[in-house]
């Protein structure tokens, strides 16, 4: 049993757009998996079906094995969702809010309120509790998104964009309660702008462009598609010009760092040699993070030319 | 219906509650200032002018529409702003993403505004018993409920169809300005049917407020211009039937979902 089996989902809005042209998609149970796709690809409404905010035009979508037009109940009762906008009552305080989320999905008063604090202290907004939601910060309402998501303690989180306009800081806490939380068995289904954030949390990968899965792997497989990388060289003395090396593109970055492309297979031995050649001494070199960008930008770009 | 549902439809009565209670200076105070002032305008200085209708004080006469003018008022307005404000911030998603059936939904919010008219109805029943020379009668307790709550229910459900279909917020003005506040005034609140020429009065009987209004003064005076049947007729049909087309809306998630 998957934990989202999607057959030929379509969605077209009133007005003719079509938004999802007959999507298959399956996520695994237990998968820390990513959705990505550029603006306006899709994403939100295909989420929005599996949280029941959209209405599907075609399609089945089955959530831990349960149609969704069979018994909406059960497979609303399996997913958390945490939407890429702020949607809280900004008139109550935190608790009040999960507290009223809870009792949507049969939870007592009582035991709301102890996996209120728990996640509210886990995510580090526990002395915010009975502070009106108008007061809290962007990251504060970001946190308090994701506990209310997690309030009924759902077998598969769904996160649009979570880490939108959070800073570095609020960043990595986020990675790492959302890393914890897959530990400890929640699927979690990502879509984000960030992708060295989907690349570093995310094991599988779909990329949705114009309505359709233009990808759908693992993330390692995904990767390993790239014919090149490409390194980022810090050198010990400023440098002028670029430096011409017959095997490799080089551009420079600033007087003390240059960016070195090396394709597939070929040694990296030789940027070492070549350099060593111009006599230029190494600092540092380090891969450049941005690997899945580079393939999201060239996938998305054959879908625009085909 | 599951415990859990039950669970889910008590949060979301608890939460109207919460909300009518937090905000009280404009739930519950704004009625029984207007009443007051009414009771005092129209109950004492121009009454005495007016003297009385049959065997009742003029202040004894309004007190039934005044009571029900607030009943509509806030039954409607509670449920058009609590949604329209949930649709307007998007955490009506919250709700909607969670188990809790769509009649309980409906069900819920309609109670909620059942629960500010109930409120707003004894607050202002407070203010009838200790306002100065008015005389207050009540024939008929029971009856006075049933159609007090009735009421509530019709109108909370009209302001949730309101909500549903509201895009912005002039939206949900638009028909408690121009369509609820002159069926109120003209509905016999203020004078007696007979008042009127018999052309007016055929067409007044085509608004239900004139007869919700007598209904109420019969619970409260024993006697008035129609039988009350019309208005307990129309009212539970008019409860079921509201109650209905909200629904199908919400399942449909008209104004709701993409």
């Amino acid at each position: 049993m998957h934990a989202i089996e999607i057959n030929g989902m379509r969605k077209t809005y009133t007005g003719g757009f079509e938004a999802l042209k007959g999507i298959d998609l399956t996520v695994e149970k237990g998968d820390f998996f990513a959705l990505l796709g550029p603006n306006g690809a899709g994403k939100s409404t295909l989420i929005g079906i599996l949280a029941s905010l959209v209405i599907k035009s075609n399609g089945i979508c089955r959530i831990m094995g349960v149609d969704i037009d069979k018994d909406i109940a059960r497979a609303k009762s399996y997913l958390g969702l945490v939407p890429q906008e702020f949607n809280l009552n900004i008139f109550e305080p935190p608790m009040q809010i999960l507290v009223n989320q809870a009792g949507y999905y049969g939870i007592s008063t009582k035991v709301a309120r102890k996996r209120a604090e728990k996640y509210l202290t886990d995510l580090g907004i526990m002395d915010k509790a009975f502070t009106p939601t108008r007061m809290l910060s962007g990251g504060m309402k970001r946190r308090l998104m994701i506990a209310r998501a997690l309030i009924h303690e759902p077998a598969i989180l769904i996160l649009d964009e979570p880490t939108a306009g959070v800073d570095i800081e609020l960043r990595k806490l986020i990675w790492n309660f959302l890393i914890e939380l897959n530990k400890a068995g929640t699927t979690i289904i990502l879509t984000t702008h960030y992708l060295e954030e989907a690349e570093y949390l995310c094991r599988n990968i779909a990329i949705i462009d114009q309505g359709t899965i233009i990808a759908h792997t693992q993330m390692r497989k995904l990767l390993a598609r790239l014919n090149q990388q490409t390194y980022v060289v810090e050198v010990a003395k400023p440098i002028q010009k670029v430096p011409v090396m017959r095997d490799f593109a080089v551009s420079k970055i600033d007087d003390l760092t240059l960016e070195v492309t090396v394709k597939k297979n070929q040694p990296m031995n030789g940027i070492f040699a070549a350099l060593t050649a111009k006599k230029i001494a190494i600092r540092n070199i380090r891969e450049k993070t941005n690997r899945l960008e580079q393939l999201f930008l060239e996938l998305t770009a054959k879908q625009v030319a085909s | 219906m599951s415990r859990a549902d039950f669970t889910g439809f008590v949060t979301i009565l608890r939460k109207e509650y919460i909300r009518i209670v937090r905000i009280w200076s404009q739930t519950l105070l704004p009625p029984v200032m207007n009443v007051a002032l009414y009771l005092l305008i129209f109950g004492s200085f121009i009454g005495k002018r007016i003297g009385m209708m049959g065997n009742d004080s003029y202040a004894s006469f309004i007190i039934p529409g005044l009571l029900l003018m607030a009943v509509i008022t806030n039954s409607y307005g509670n449920v058009s702003s609590s949604f329209f404000s949930a649709k307007f911030q998007k955490n009506i998603e919250e709700i909607l993403v969670s188990p809790i059936p769509e009649w309980l939904i409906v069900l819920g919010f309609g109670l909620g505004g059942v629960i500010r008219g109930a409120l707003v109805a004894l607050c202002v029943f407070l203010i009838i018993l200790v306002a100065p020379g008015v005389e207050l009668k009540l024939q008929n307790p029971a009856f006075a409920i049933v159609i007090l709550l009735l009421t509530a229910g019709f109108f909370s459900f009209a302001g949730l169809m309101n909500a549903m279909f509201a895009k912005k917020f002039d939206d949900i003005s638009f028909i408690p300005t121009f369509v609820l506040t002159p069926l109120t005034y003209l509905g016999g609140i203020f004078y007696p049917l007979s008042s009127l020429p018999e052309f007016w009065q055929k067409v007044s009987a085509a608004n239900p407020v004139l007869h919700i209004v007598n209904a109420l003064r019969y619970a409260f005076l024993g006697h008035s211009d129609l039988s009350y049947w019309y208005a307990v007729v129309f009212l539970v049909v008019g409860n079921a039937v509201l109650y209905y087309v909200c629904l199908t809306y919400l399942k449909k998630g008209m104004g709701i979902r993409n």
